[in-house]
């Protein structure tokens, strides 16, 4: 038995809208913007880094005052400096995220020329006038040519013409786009190569795909993810629980007799509150989109990455996504007393002169197995027909003598072959029943007239596609298989494919009502399709990934346009999801751990003076009461740059189980921000003391 | 400290949570209407209940329609409550004539009991007539205690239902665990505490014949079925001022082990019930896993600080290794230190020995249990709830670190759930913080203190903890019965009990319409080691960690200046 190898190149991916890293000149630009966004209109959204501005503008005051009375200030103009420095970082940390989108909306942008369309005003005569692209209106049609950019989105109508649509995928190959079909949709800004096509206008100006997609990557109209406004609710609380317990220390202060610094409570204000994880919270969700768009996935929102990370059920196509797409040869089985060597040749001497996928496949079956066989000169195709239902090859052999191959449907080769159904070994009928059984597709192999074999063609599942199955079940998602396909291949597949479940036979209708009924279950569902009639179950899916190529209705009812129209995508998607919500969590649960050793810098610091006994607290030594203070607060601000690089790149997502998942995370951010604020204030305060500062 | 010191707390402690988890069994068939072996008693008294109100039990309440009714079955309690103290003196079986209760201590009184914390600004025996101990006081101690269970129970229906609209029916939820949780029990216990030597009688006082041929008067009352509920109901008001450390309420060890299980035994009936009406055992045996960890730690701690000589017994060069200040001889350190932690670990609040003369660190270890929130295990179904609030924020912040939007028992934890969940625990910052800074510096809230700086920081922080948190125990020294103290500590009563309870029914509410979803290998799994770990972690932190100014102040710095004095001779 003979096996077919695959060595198709998965993972190889053209580099995404965001392939490029950090340049000087987003830093740049992020370092400008964070200053802009000082402004305290801009804050009001974030409360923990809108009371931060309020402490840093009253201890500056007070900073103020204390020079105008020409008292020591060193220590209240240290406070305040770093307070509006964990401002600034915060809106830093916002504003590098955000650089990176900036940076790919303006290249596209670039792309987005004014053309001047050829707009048709009377289809009889073809009459043409050049009108600017941005007076079009939908409905009215165009003419575009070779060289001509596509002015805006449209349908074709009548044509066909190889496009160029490396301005909004990056993939410079063109592709084929006709009227008709799910490949009739153009999109503004690509390029006609070659032919041309009637267009109809689909989008008015300011509203197509490309401007759509700028306002995506630029994150123009980023709302709050429900999730991320959980999180604001729960660090808002929070704030407002330590206002609280700062604020009554005023009194009770005075009744144990501590004077006790405004400009110190307001330090240990801004210290307990989270302001490591108010500071990072936008960075880590427009991060997240980000890393959507280096895998070239537009997301219409937040809300769908989000909701990606969420999905517990993932729908995929057989076709492309689970098996390559055609069927391919995976072994020839000869015919009693026939040798197998003899029986593979005459398959592949069948398919030489075919060239669908099918037959390709069966020779390149022959030459993995040492035989390759070079089309005989003077050798006529035979080219399939539907009546005959067979192909091959005719030729002479080196002698003169007439050679013949055929390939093709069992029966249809037994009848031209007017073999007695009763004559046709058991054998081999038994090997047509098996692969018919698993789901493949048996073709029956003649030469010169005699049954020589059956070759057994079937759906490839792609390597390593089981592997990431398990992944997905280990993260506790289910995979449905949805195929055409009947029953019995269906199963056949799903089960090579380690898939949990699989809808056969399925129609979109299918598709539609299977997404309701898992929504029904409260499970949420990610799917990804292309027609024109995936459209309802796109917008039904929770996360709808539509392929770009794919029909325009398609495009618009997915939350998600994956630019590379690769339906494997969903998954990376589904990780993406789940990594933005994991960094969330480590950075709240790192940023909530990092109060306990707070406390005991500022705590004993505060009431020393008065309470000597309270020295005692000062677990680290901390060199004074001005050293410990200014040192939290410095960590505190600090933090937050150090935390930047992670808020963008993401905790890295594991497929070990939620229970591992968050035991690692758990020790990794929980008693790391434990640990860490201890260490970081000590090293903080020796250098600080070591400088004279305080 | 010795070997039997440390068995007695831990079997104190392990028998509360033994006792509680049959009983849980029992009280969760009586929230789902299941059938119970007491159906052939009290079927027809239920049924009669229902009838005699108007009440369709199987009639579902949105979560609001719940509080509504909850509300005001609490304002006529509260009412008729505040009437009867303040018309005592022309009201029947006041054999003692006491007169009418002041206005503010009606008042306080009033909300104290209604809201099952009954702090005593008063002396019982020197102000309150039988028939106000019996008739509105006792009765409160059983109404209160299962409006607190309700909200455990419409909490539970919440987490099984898919999909609906409402939360059960308050009166039913009230009228059953009443009349087939509390009273039988109650019943039960008041019969053995008999047994044991309580007194029960009607009879205002005995007249002794001292040795020194002095007439003494010794106050009785109804003590044993007072003490049955003043226990099992999680109330702790006491008949005597003394509370259980007074020999007719609490007179020997035996009777010491029997009120001090029964602080807990229903606390933690409601954890197991939750569990099995919400069919999530194991997830709630984490709970109280968590929740029994915190609890035998603190008694610890307690046992540790008292197991050391006193500062003023080492400066009046007493030769002692244990402090007995404030303790009875005849409970000793360990049952002081395990009863401290059980009645303020549940919102108890009864007293077996004084808190204000328990070393610095257990005083403050029994102030930081209330600032928790009365979960561990806290009231009969309050406790529960307010830890599921707990669960429901450990849940939000670490769920998201295993990359879903986190689920607690099948449910999604959202904006909403969030935001009510810091609402139900905002109160007992804003209460005892709030009302103790200002009490710190007016000048008519000192006048009710007995020490100055740490031990007077400490009396004010310990009253205003032990009212919000519905606990009721007194640091003494304070003189709370005062219209300062008085009204403010019942505001901080009402809002402590109310903002929660309307909290957690309006999470109900919202968690009710919500699909149930099943788990998968993606969800935070609720029931291991892991959660035990990282619950307590949040309890502590987020519960805790606020206090810890204010603490400084009180307790931890008269530790370490206890510490400094001792160390100095």
């Amino acid at each position: 038995m003979t096996t077919y190898e695959t060595h198709a190149g998965e993972g190889r991916r053209k580099p995404g809208l965001l392939a490029g890293g950090l340049s000087g000149a987003i830093l740049a630009r992020a370092t400008k913007d964070a200053f802009v966004k000082l402004d305290p209109r801009k804050l009001t959204g974030n409360p923990v880094i809108f009371a931060t501005w309020i402490v840093a503008l009253l201890s500056t005051a007070s900073a103020v005052a204390a020079v105008a009375g020409h008292q020591s200030a060193g220590f209240a103009v240290q406070v305040s400096a770093w307070l509006w420095a964990t401002v600034l970082f915060a809106n830093l940390a916002e504003s590098v995220a955000e650089g990176r989108g900036k940076a790919a909306a303006d290249s596209l942008r670039a792309t987005r020329v004014t053309t001047s369309a050829k707009l048709i005003i009377d289809e009889k005569t073809g009459t043409i006038i050049p009108t600017p692209a941005h007076k079009l209106v939908p409905g009215e049609v165009i003419l575009v040519e070779a060289g001509d950019v596509v002015p805006t989105d449209g349908e074709i109508i009548e044509g066909m013409a190889s496009v160029n649509e490396a301005a909004i995928t990056g993939e410079s190959a063109p592709v084929i786009r006709e009227s008709g079909g799910d490949r009739s949709a153009v999109t503004g800004g690509t390029t006609v190569v070659s032919d041309w096509i009637k267009v109809r206008v689909t989008a008015s100006a300011g509203s197509t795909f490309l401007d759509r997609m700028i306002a995506m990557v630029e994150g123009a109209d980023r709302r709050k993810t429900p999730n991320e406004i959980a999180l604001a609710v729960l660090l808002a609380g929070l704030t407002l629980i330590f206002l609280i317990a700062v604020v009554t220390l005023l009194g009770l202060g005075k009744f144990s007799g501590v004077v006790l610094d405004p400009l110190v409570l307001g330090a240990l204000f801004i210290t307990l509150i989270p302001t490591t994880i108010g500071g990072l919270l936008s960075a880590v969700g427009i991060a997240g989109m980000d890393r959507l768009m280096k895998h070239n996935v537009l997301a219409t929102s937040g809300r769908a990455v989000e909701a990606a990370g969420d999905v517990d059920t993932l729908l995929l196509d057989k076709t492309g996504t689970i098996t390559f797409g055609n069927r391919m040869a995976t072994e020839v089985i000869p015919a009693p007393g026939v040798r197998p060597e003899t029986a593979l040749r005459a398959a592949v001497s069948a398919s030489l002169a075919d060239e669908t996928p099918e037959g390709r496949s069966i020779v390149e079956l022959g030459r993995n197995q040492g035989i390759v066989i070079d089309v005989p000169e003077g050798a006529t195709a035979i080219a399939f027909s539907a009546s005959t239902r067979q192909s091959g090859l005719d030729a002479t052999d080196g002698k003169g003598g007439a050679m013949s191959w055929r390939k093709g449907a069992v029966d249809a080769v037994y009848r031209s072959l007017a073999l007695d159904p009763k004559l046709i070994p058991a054998d081999l009928t038994a090997a047509v029943d098996r692969i018919a059984r698993s789901g493949g597709t048996p073709l029956a192999v003649s030469e010169n007239g005699a049954l020589v074999g059956v070759i057994h063609l079937k759906d490839v599942v792609k390597p390593g596609v089981k592997a990431r199955f398990a992944d997905l079940r280990r993260m506790g998602l289910r995979t449905v298989m949805i195929t055409g396909d009947n029953p019995v291949t269906a199963a056949a597949i799903a089960s090579e494919a380690g898939v949990d479940d699989f809808l056969a036979e399925a129609t979109p209708e299918d598709k539609l009502r299977l997404i309701r009924e898992e929504q029904g279950r409260g499970r949420l569902v990610a799917m990804c399709g292309d027609g024109a009639n995936d459209a309802p179950a796109l917008a039904q899916a929770d996360v709808g990934v539509a392929m770009q190529t794919g029909a325009q209705a398609a495009r618009e009812a997915g939350n998600m346009v994956d630019l590379d129209s690769d339906p494997t995508k969903v998954i990376e998607i589904v990780e993406v999801g789940k990594q933005m919500l994991i960094t969330r969590g480590a950075l709240t649960t790192f940023s909530i751990a990092n109060d306990v050793a707070k406390y005991f810098a500022i705590i004993p610091a505060m009431f020393v003076v008065a309470l000597p006994a309270l020295g005692a607290l000062n677990i680290m030594r901390l060199h004074s009461p001005q050293s410990a203070i200014l040192s939290a607060v410095i960590f505190n601000a600090v933090i937050i740059v150090a935390l930047i690089p992670l808020a963008l790149k993401g905790v890295k997502y594991r497929a070990i189980g939620a229970g591992k998942l968050l035991s690692r995370n758990l020790t990794v951010y929980g008693l790391g921000g434990l640990v860490a604020p201890f260490v970081g204030i000590k090293l903080i305060d020796m250098i600080i003391s070591a400088l004279g500062l305080a | 400290m010795n070997w039997q010191g440390w068995a007695e707390i831990a079997l104190t402690l392990g028998l509360a949570v033994a006792i509680g988890w049959p009983l849980g069994v029992y009280m969760s068939r009586v929230w789902n209407g299941e059938r119970t072996w007491l159906d052939p008693v009290l079927r027809p008294f239920e049924a009669f209940f229902y009838t005699a109100c108007g009440i369709d039990p199987k009639k579902g309440q949105t979560w609001y329609g719940y509080a509504g009714a909850l509300l005001a079955f609490n304002l006529v309690g509260f009412l008729v409550t505040y009437a009867v103290l303040r018309l005592q003196g022309v009201l029947p079986m006041n054999p003692q004539g006491f007169g009418a209760v002041s206005e503010h201590l009606s008042f306080n009184t009033a909300i104290s009991f209604v809201t099952n914390t009954n702090w005593q600004s008063y002396a019982g025996e020197t102000t309150m007539s039988t028939f106000s101990q019996m008739v509105v006081l006792t009765v409160q101690n059983f109404v209160s205690a299962a409006t607190g269970a309700t909200v455990a129970a419409a909490l539970a229906r919440a987490f099984i239902a898919n999909r609906e609209g409402g939360v059960g029916n308050f009166w039913a939820d009230l009228i059953r665990t009443t009349l087939y949780v509390l009273l039988p029990l109650s019943f039960v216990l008041a019969v053995v505490l008999v047994a044991l030597g309580l007194p029960q009688t009607l009879a205002a006082s005995l007249t002794a014949h001292t040795l020194e041929g002095a007439d003494q008067k010794i106050s009785l009352y109804a003590v044993a079925s007072q003490e049955a509920i003043k226990m099992l109901g999680i109330n702790g008001g006491g008949i005597f001022n003394a509370n259980s450390a007074h020999p007719f309420e609490n007179p020997t060890p035996l009777t010491n082990l029997i009120t001090a299980v029964s602080i807990n035994v229903l606390g933690w009936a409601a954890f197991f019930a939750f569990g099995r009406s919400v069919l999530a055992r194991k997830d709630v045996r984490a709970l109280v896993i968590a929740a029994s960890v915190l609890l035998f730690a603190a008694a610890a701690g307690i046992y540790v600080a008292e197991a050391q000589p006193a500062p003023a017994q080492v400066a009046a060069g007493v030769d002692t290794s244990v402090n007995m200040e404030g303790k009875e001889t005849r409970f000793g350190a360990p049952a002081t230190a395990a009863w401290a932690a059980m009645t303020t670990g549940a919102s108890n609040g009864s007293v077996n020995g004084m808190h204000s003369s328990l070393m610095p660190l257990g005083g403050g270890i029994a102030m930081f249990l209330m600032h928790l929130g009365e979960i561990l295990p806290g009231g009969i179904g309050s406790g529960i709830a307010v830890m599921v609030v707990m669960a429901v924020l450990a849940v939000f912040v670490a769920g998201l670190m295993v990359g879903r939007t986190p689920e607690y028992l099948g449910k999604k934890i959202e904006a909403r759930e969030v935001k009510l969940s810091i609402l139900a625990v905002l109160a007992i910052p804003v209460c005892v913080l709030g009302f103790s800074a200002i009490a710190a510096v007016l000048p008519e809230a000192l006048k009710g203190l007995m020490h100055s700086g740490p031990h007077g920081m400490s009396e004010i922080l310990y009253a205003y903890t032990s009212g919000t948190a519905n606990n009721g125990s007194a640091f003494a020294g304070l003189t709370a019965n005062a219209p300062w103290w008085d009204t403010t500590l019942a505001v901080a009563m009402a809002m402590g009990r109310f903002l929660p309870i309307v909290a957690v029914l309006a999470i109900a509410g919202s968690l009710a319409a919500k699909p149930k979803l099943a788990p998968s290998a993606g969800t935070l799994p609720t029931h291991g080691g892991l959660f035990v770990g990282l619950l307590i972690g949040v309890i502590l932190i987020l519960g805790g960690l606020q206090f810890f100014p204010a603490l400084a102040l009180g307790p931890i710095v008269e530790h370490f200046q206890v510490l400094a004095a001792v160390a100095g001779r």
